[in-house]
């Protein structure tokens, strides 16, 4: 009996996570403006989105700023992660651990406030960065995600065996080579993972973007909240369905891809503890 | 005599040499976060203490040169003031927490059955049960919101289908309150509060429900007297990643919350970008992150106290 109790509440916490999400896939294809009248199947919300040039000027500049910070941020992350694993004490290393994670609870306000003012600073002493824009857009995401991306390869760093890469030390290796031929390879799937998380992060950000975009670098996020401001919209519904897919496949596919990997490599539970993120 | 040049190229020179690789791999991360993150947070507090002016930028410098050699450091704890005795700035506050503690709170309600359903179900299913749960996370934010403005609008779906059953005559305001903003919030951290859940209650030994059983526990009995006290690492992880992103939240409130509901998030917006009153802003985001910082250490301290117990 009791069984049939905890399924029972499973399947109501699924339909709360789900039907609202599934509500705006399904009017998105609604003909009419509104949702009180269905009046029939129709594609034209997402011709219309295709024709707003607002929209695809604002994916576009969402697409290259999510991308860069996202590449810099791995790049950046994994250096901080082996720091926080391989590396001894040294001066200054709990600050950097502080420094590190703190943006992972910081609210997005006070990081997108505090940027901005460092930003304003920086170009009244500097002359740098010279009027908001993408560039400071970037550094505010390689910021934000880094934390990320640094928790993520640092969980795989911690259960890679070391003794691996000591071996290979011993043999004369050098730490570089180890880096590359060992290390690498065995922390690729969560490299991979930190990518896709601060891509999505990226993507995802509307209140730090808010703060340090320019005028010529509103990114999607900001477009599409300046327009539910008025409410529903039939566009947002196409344009809501058409990301829920994309990025919903791409998460499926590359959890797919890692849990067989890491079959192959006799830890399965590993694809959850990633996919958990934030 | 040499150069001035000279000296610093051969002093950079020797650094270069001197460096390792080691060294390189801890200096860039290190400077970047230094440059930006603990850079704009000291820039944060410090013009938390500085005056409001019409000028670019809108405050006044803290520290001022007196005649050449006196260094003049002037703090305005006026900002501060404010925020405590105004009573819009304490009404935010309670709105805050209020909201927070709600979310919180249902977000457990809701999340341990599910957790307690996945950890219990067959091992073949957990993974994909996982899955679903993680998916709408990684579906967009905004999306996520949004949503709940189709479900709960007066145009919206909730409201046509209970005119459409002649259940009303007139749309009921189901947003633009701050229930509304607490379904957001329980809506898109739900995830947060399962996984640390799942997680804990995953490692309970099934063993000691069924011993319990057999000593003639009755289930309820079993469940607060057993796995509640087993999984409070999780209940405590589980809150706090709700409760602190929930309290300093933005979005949420601003587009679920309507006017009225004025949390910490949306008056640091406010005076940003309505009232340009940058040094208000500052001091009140240095509050919300005191906000933050209090929960994390209880949560911290209770975590570390039960698996201290645990492994006792």
């Amino acid at each position: 009996m009791k069984i049939h109790w905890t399924k029972f509440f499973l399947f109501l916490g699924y339909m709360f996570l789900y039907i609202p999400l599934l509500c705006i896939v399904v009017y998105s294809f609604n003909d009419s403006r509104y949702l009180s009248t269905w009046t029939g199947f129709s594609l034209r919300w997402y011709k219309a989105l295709i024709s707003n040039q607002i929209i695809l000027q604002a994916t576009w500049t969402s697409l290259k700023v999510a991308s860069i910070s996202a590449t810099v941020s791995v790049i950046l992350g994994t250096m901080a992660a082996i720091v926080f694993t391989r590396f001894g004490f040294f001066k200054g290393k709990s600050l950097f651990i502080g420094a590190v994670t703190s943006p992972l609870v910081m609210p997005e306000v006070v990081m997108g406030l505090s940027l901005l003012m460092l930003f304003v600073g920086l170009e009244k002493f500097f002359g740098w960065p010279n009027g908001l824009g993408s560039t400071t857009v970037i550094i505010a995401h390689i910021t934000l995600t880094l934390s990320y991306v640094t928790m993520v390869v640092q969980s795989r760093l911690q259960n890679v065996d070391k003794s691996i890469e000591e071996a290979a030390l011993d043999l004369g290796a050098s730490p570089l080579k180890v880096f590359f031929v060992i290390t690498l390879p065995m922390i690729a799937p969560s490299i991979i993972l930190g990518w896709l998380l601060a891509f999505a992060l990226s993507l995802d950000d509307v209140v730090i973007a808010s703060f340090v975009a320019g005028p010529g670098s509103t990114t999607l996020p900001m477009v599409i909240f300046s327009s539910l401001r008025f409410g529903i919209s039939p566009e947002v519904n196409a344009l809501a369905t058409i990301l829920m897919t994309t990025l919903s496949i791409g998460v499926i596919i590359m959890a797919i891809i890692i849990y067989k990997k890491n079959l192959q490599n006799g830890a399965k539970n590993e694809t959850i503890h990633y996919s958990i993120g934030k | 005599m040499y150069r001035i040049e000279e000296i610093i190229i051969v002093w950079f020179s020797d650094l270069l040499k001197k460096i390792r690789g080691r060294d390189l791999i801890i200096a860039i991360p290190y400077v970047w976060v230094f440059l930006f993150f603990i850079c704009p947070c000291l820039i944060l507090i410090k013009i938390s203490f500085s005056d409001a002016i019409l000028a670019s930028p809108p405050y006044t410098s803290i520290l001022d040169w007196l005649s050449g050699t006196t260094l003049q450091l002037r703090l305005n704890l006026g900002n501060y003031l404010t925020l405590f005795t105004d009573e819009m700035y304490i009404k935010g506050f309670v709105t805050s927490i209020f909201i927070a503690g709600t979310s919180t709170l249902c977000c457990l309600l809701i999340g341990f059955p599910m957790a307690y359903a996945i950890a219990r179900s067959s091992e073949k299913f957990r993974t994909i049960l996982l899955m679903l749960v993680v998916l709408p996370f990684w579906t967009s934010f905004l999306i996520r919101v949004y949503s709940w403005i189709v479900l709960l609008s007066p145009a919206g779906i909730i409201n046509n289908i209970l005119l459409n059953f002649n259940l009303i005559r007139a749309p009921l305001s189901l947003m633009n309150n701050s229930y509304a903003a607490c379904i957001g919030i329980i809506y898109a951290y739900l995830p947060f509060m399962i996984l640390p859940l799942y997680s804990a209650i995953e490692k309970i030994d099934n063993s000691l429900t069924e011993a319990a059983y057999d000593l003639g526990c009755t289930p309820l009995k079993a469940f607060f007297a057993i796995i509640v006290p087993l999984s409070m690492p999780g209940i405590y992880a589980g809150s706090a990643l709700v409760f602190v992103p929930a309290i300093g939240e933005f979005v949420i409130p601003e587009l679920l919350g309507g006017s009225q509901t004025l949390t910490i998030g949306r008056l640091v917006w406010n005076e940003f970008f309505g009232n340009m009153s940058w040094p208000t802003a500052a001091a009140l985001s240095i509050v919300l992150l005191l906000f933050i910082v209090f929960p994390m250490v209880i949560a911290q301290k209770r975590k570390d106290e039960s698996s201290f117990a645990m492994e006792a």
